[in-house]
């Protein structure tokens, strides 16, 4: 499978502590990727490097074979590269319906729809995708008026309503009442399946990245402790001792 | 009654009244005037501190460009004649094909063009500030200007400059003006309007409630920004190039009138509540009423009278009125959930 996102030797620091040490892992395209690691092993680092939060020290990131690592948040966006975040983000004072419509990508963007009314079928396609995470009776509401594990939820649709290549979760589980959890795994197979996006996720949850990823990278101590298939991974010694302290 | 019926008949009274305003109450053209001039002050506030969230301190700025660039070319296209004396005003000035009018018109097209292309410069710069460091900058942008046009010779420094007296009777002056600002408040309304309801309008409200997830989520946001304040700048420019052939004497007080107009337009729209289209009208005319009142019946004490509604204002109506209404109603703005399911559900991927 061709790769979609490389990341080749990729190092951050913060001032004294080295939060991403000699990083390189393969997001194949269409496939489903997971990161796990302890807390404060430098997973949501490694997105924000991703995404252009932050320049990186060293090392090379390339999406669809296109170096990325000194372009900005925006730039990236609009290529196809989005994420969603760990402390979920959304446009509280704006309605759900709302908060769909503006999440069309800008790269379509002349003046004349800047200024143009939202078309129907993008209504249509908001409320489709709405329906599909359950919140579709809600649409008319602020946005902020949501539960925390629907805001997650909202904010999954916002990002597929950006139609992306690749789509960075943080911790998509997160919060969300367990009941729930399997029927978001089943949606997120589905978004792969069904719309071609490729999803690199983070995830503490064991369970659900053993149901969901294809791979799994696992990171400690900002460095890469191992890496491989799922049941593998569960079962080595390094990432046990890593998750119990040892 | 629909609520398209309604809207026109709101429009047509608020319309019809504006209208005939002037002629029922010809001693207060002047006052209502200043009362549409207020509207348009809140509205283009609103557009950067309510829709967008970027609470400007510095939009007189655009007002004082719009008051000096139409005298000063009403001023350069008059030439002395030769043995007269200056003083003796329209006799010692003459211009081969401008009069009052058509100068007037070409000083608020340059007012229109400085003023935007400032916002665009200055805009693409300090938009990059987030939140209070945004509304210090732009303060500091407003007193600057003041300084600037008190010690520039060219535009009359500290002794101001005076704008060509009206050719009329002083109530025409004022018949003239009071439409002059109703048609501009009424063009304002109907463009923000217009530009709320678009991707645009999307735009800046979500930059207003999390800029980062906007930028996350790749919108050209700076872009938006600019856009935003330009279409301030645009309709304050206009505004201050009537007010200062309103009062025919601009200096760095009439034209940057920080803690008065400055300050003003911020509280009008807060008082008819932030990030509406109506909020900033309903504050606006309520504001400029009770100042009326307060100058005619309070007399000595207004500015307290006026301190003193501020601070109601703040503490009582934080969200405004728009934002109260709101609050207590909020199905009457359509935050309404679904009880009966879809009739046609829609399927995933539809519209790809």
């Amino acid at each position: 499978m061709t790769p979609i996102l490389e990341v080749q030797g990729v190092t951050k620091a913060f001032g004294g502590v080295i939060a991403n040490d000699n990083i390189s892992l393969t997001v194949p395209k269409g496939s489903i990727v997971g990161l796990m690691g302890p807390n404060g092993s430098g997973k949501t680092t490694l997105f924000n490097s991703i995404v252009g939060y932050h320049p990186v020290d060293r090392g090379s990131i390339t999406f669809e074979g296109r170096e990325i690592s000194r372009l900005r948040v925006p730039e990236i966006a609009r290529l196809g590269l989005l994420r969603t975040f760990q402390q979920t983000r959304i446009y509280g004072m704006m309605s759900c319906l709302e908060n769909m419509q503006i999440s069309v990508p800008d790269t379509r963007d002349g003046l004349r729809t800047m200024f143009s009314k939202v078309p129907p079928a993008v209504t249509q396609q908001a409320e489709g995708l709405l329906e599909f995470v359950g919140l579709y009776a809600k649409r008319h509401l602020r946005a902020g008026e949501l539960s925390f594990g629907q805001r997650k939820l909202l904010e999954l649709a916002m990002a597929l309503m950006h139609e992306p290549k690749l789509l960075l979760l943080d911790e998509p589980t997160a919060g969300i009442n367990p009941v729930l959890i399997n029927s978001l795994i089943d949606r997120l197979k589905r978004i792969n399946a069904d719309l071609g996006v490729t999803l690199f996720v983070i995830e503490h949850n064991i369970r659900v990245i053993m149901k969901l990823a294809e791979h799994v990278y696992c990171l400690t101590h900002g460095q890469l402790l191992a890496d491989g298939p799922p049941d593998e991974i569960q079962t080595d010694q390094r990432v046990i001792d890593a998750y119990l302290g040892a | 009654m629909t609520d398209t019926t309604r809207n026109v008949l709101l429009y047509a009274l608020i319309g019809l009244t504006g209208l005939l305003a002037p002629s029922l109450a010809p001693a207060f053209r002047i006052q209502m005037a200043l009362l549409w001039m207020m509207i348009l002050f809140a509205l283009t506030w609103d557009l950067g501190g309510g829709q967008m969230g970027y609470n400007s301190f510095g939009n007189v700025l655009f007002f004082g460009i719009g008051c000096y660039a139409p005298a000063v070319v009403q001023r350069e296209l008059f030439f002395a004649v030769e043995g007269q004396p200056q003083a003796t005003g329209d006799l010692a000035t003459i211009s081969p094909a401008f009069n009052y009018f058509n100068g007037f018109a070409l000083g608020l097209t340059l007012a229109v063009i400085i003023a935007v292309a400032v916002a665009a410069g200055l805009g693409s710069g300090i938009l990059g500030l987030r939140g209070q460091y945004f509304a210090i900058c732009t303060l500091g942008v407003g007193v600057a200007a003041g300084e600037i046009a008190s010690g520039w010779d060219y535009i009359g420094a500290g002794s101001g400059m005076v704008a060509p007296i009206f050719p009329g009777h002083p109530s025409q002056a004022a018949l003239f003006f009071y439409y002059l600002f109703f048609v501009l408040a009424v063009i304002c309304f109907f463009t923000l309007k217009r530009l709320y309801a678009s991707r645009f309008g999307l735009a800046i409200n979500a930059i207003r409630d999390d800029e980062d997830k906007a930028e996350a989520m790749g919108v050209h946001t700076t872009r938006y920004k600019a856009i935003a304040w330009c279409v301030s700048a645009f309709f304050l420019a206009l505004a201050g190039g009537a007010f200062g052939h309103l009062n025919n004497f601009i200096d760095r007080e009439v034209a940057f009138p920080g803690i008065t107009f400055g300050v003003w337009m911020v509280l009008m729209a807060i008082l008819g509540g932030k990030g509406t289209l109506w909020g900033p009208v309903i504050g606006a005319t309520i504001f400029h009423v009770t100042q009326e009142l307060f100058w005619t019946y309070l007399l000595g004490w207004q500015r307290v009278a006026l301190g003193v509604l501020i601070v109601v204002i703040v503490v009582f109506f934080p969200l405004g009125i728009m934002g109260w209404l709101r609050e207590q109603w909020p199905e009457k703005f359509g935050e309404t959930v679904d009880l009966e399911a879809r009739a046609a559900p829609v399927s995933l991927g539809e519209g790809r």
